[in-house]
């Protein structure tokens, strides 16, 4: 009998149930490491190297190198651990949180002045708010990157 | 006898202990936010407690996925407030009642709460942002919290965490554990975390404060109506980490008319703002009648 997940029809969002946790125990517990500041400074000094210290896949080694949240959480990684990369590169929360949007981080920040991000249209996948899949990326983070 | 006389609720933003920490409060962004706990931290002069039996939530700090537990008390008699990756925050340690913790500790196992004893741990901004808030910052000369602590950590990392109605029963059975210790203590109890917010995925960000507003009126008066409200619904209404919420309802479910001695509790003091960082800050002070 399958447990019951009526998490999954919420769009933008994963919730970190004991499923992710089996997955992404190494690279959470990779991120715990960097709460040490000598872990940080050789994380720092060789990030690949430091990576392949832990038995963790390609493609969370790969999100954590590309700095890809989304991609790690989707590999198991769960945003208070993920956030353990985020201090080592000195950034602020919402720094971390808005860079999962495809936001700038002027525009997240402004969003979140002007009250944050509507509920409506981002209660069920299959509605058309700003968080489903069909309106993705947000803002222009990437178009950025990419002049 | 020891009781509880009071329940405070506050959000335990991160970003709020940095503004204070690197003496930002003063800047137009959070001077609002500042504002909504002036009152509060007269309240606490006034109405100093003996004791604070804080519920908060750990932020994969103290505890890792090496070991998970649902609810865990903190009987130790000190606590260091932890580097969470930016440096330990320059705030006091957190002084502990062993004694009282303890008490509660088996009291509460007693009444079928399987409580983890925790005597060595590091608290985190889930912990020390909410005494910052309530007593400000404490000067050189005296720096110390005003009294001792009994932290009292929640799984809302990993899910399920517990359900609201298995906090408000647990609160009801942390009043009778306070209530059977012989000692005259005047205890309050804090509930923390919240309100929406969501700060993973492309829906980051998330704000509902209809929703977190509805949610402070049951809170207060109709505290088993807001028991109720099963998981989904702080997910989808109020983002991932608003499950936070569910915290609120250990203190509110040790409130004196929860176990039916007064009809509702004297509300001192309610607060919202948006925003701090990613998220909605709620804070209320009630009062047994």
């Amino acid at each position: 009998m399958s447990l019951d997940k009526p998490y999954l029809d919420v769009p933008g969002t994963i919730i970190f149930d004991a499923e992710q946790s089996r997955k992404g125990y190494h690279l959470n517990q990779f991120c715990m490491s960097l709460m040490k500041a000598e872990n940080r400074k050789r994380f720092k000094a060789d990030e690949r190297a430091y990576l392949d210290e832990w038995p963790m896949t390609e493609e969370q080694k790969q999100g954590v190198l590309t700095r890809d949240l989304n991609r790690c959480m989707k590999a198991g990684g769960n945003i208070y651990f993920l956030a353990k990369i985020g201090a080592t590169d000195g950034l602020s929360f919402q720094q971390m949180a808005g860079s999962m949007t495809g936001m700038t981080e002027e525009e997240y920040r402004n969003m979140m002045i002007g009250g944050g991000r509507s509920v409506e249209g981002n209660r069920y996948i299959g509605e058309d708010g700003d968080a489903q899949a069909q309106n993705q990326p947000q803002g222009s983070a990437n178009k950025k990157v990419q002049k | 006898m020891a009781r509880i006389t009071a329940s405070v609720y506050t959000s335990h933003v991160p970003a709020i202990g940095a503004a204070l920490d690197l003496g930002k409060d003063k800047e137009p962004y959070w001077v609002p936010l500042f504002k909504g706990y002036e009152y509060s931290k007269q309240w606490m002069k006034d109405n100093k407690p003996d004791v604070i039996f804080l519920v908060y939530n750990d932020h994969a700090t103290a505890f890792s996925l090496d070991m998970i537990p649902t609810f865990a008390i903190g009987t130790a008699a000190e606590y260091q407030p932890a580097d969470e990756g930016y440096g330990a925050r320059p705030v006091p340690k957190v002084v502990g009642h062993p004694e009282l913790a303890s008490h509660i500790a088996q009291s509460v196992i007693q009444q079928d709460f399987d409580l983890t004893i925790v005597n060595k741990m590091d608290v985190d901004h889930g912990l020390t942002v909410p005494l910052s808030l309530m007593c400000g910052q404490p000067p050189a000369d005296q720096f110390e919290w005003p009294c001792p602590v009994i932290p009292f950590a929640v799984n809302v990392v990993q899910y399920p965490v517990p359900s609201g109605q298995r906090c408000f029963n647990l609160g009801q059975a942390i009043r009778k554990a306070v209530e059977s210790y012989d000692e005259d203590l005047n205890v309050h109890i804090w509930g923390t975390g919240g309100m929406s917010h969501q700060l993973q995925g492309p829906r980051a960000g998330l704000i509902n404060a209809e929703w977190d507003n509805a949610f402070l009126d049951k809170l207060i008066a109709d505290p088993k109506a807001a028991a109720a409200i099963p998981h989904i619904d702080y997910v989808r209404e109020a983002g991932s980490e608003g499950i936070e919420l569910v915290m609120w309802l250990i203190a509110r479910g040790a409130m004196g008319d929860v176990a039916g001695r007064a009809d509702g509790v004297n509300l001192k003091h309610r607060f919202f703002h948006v925003p701090a960082s990613n998220t909605a800050v709620g804070h209320l002070i009630l009062e047994n009648k």
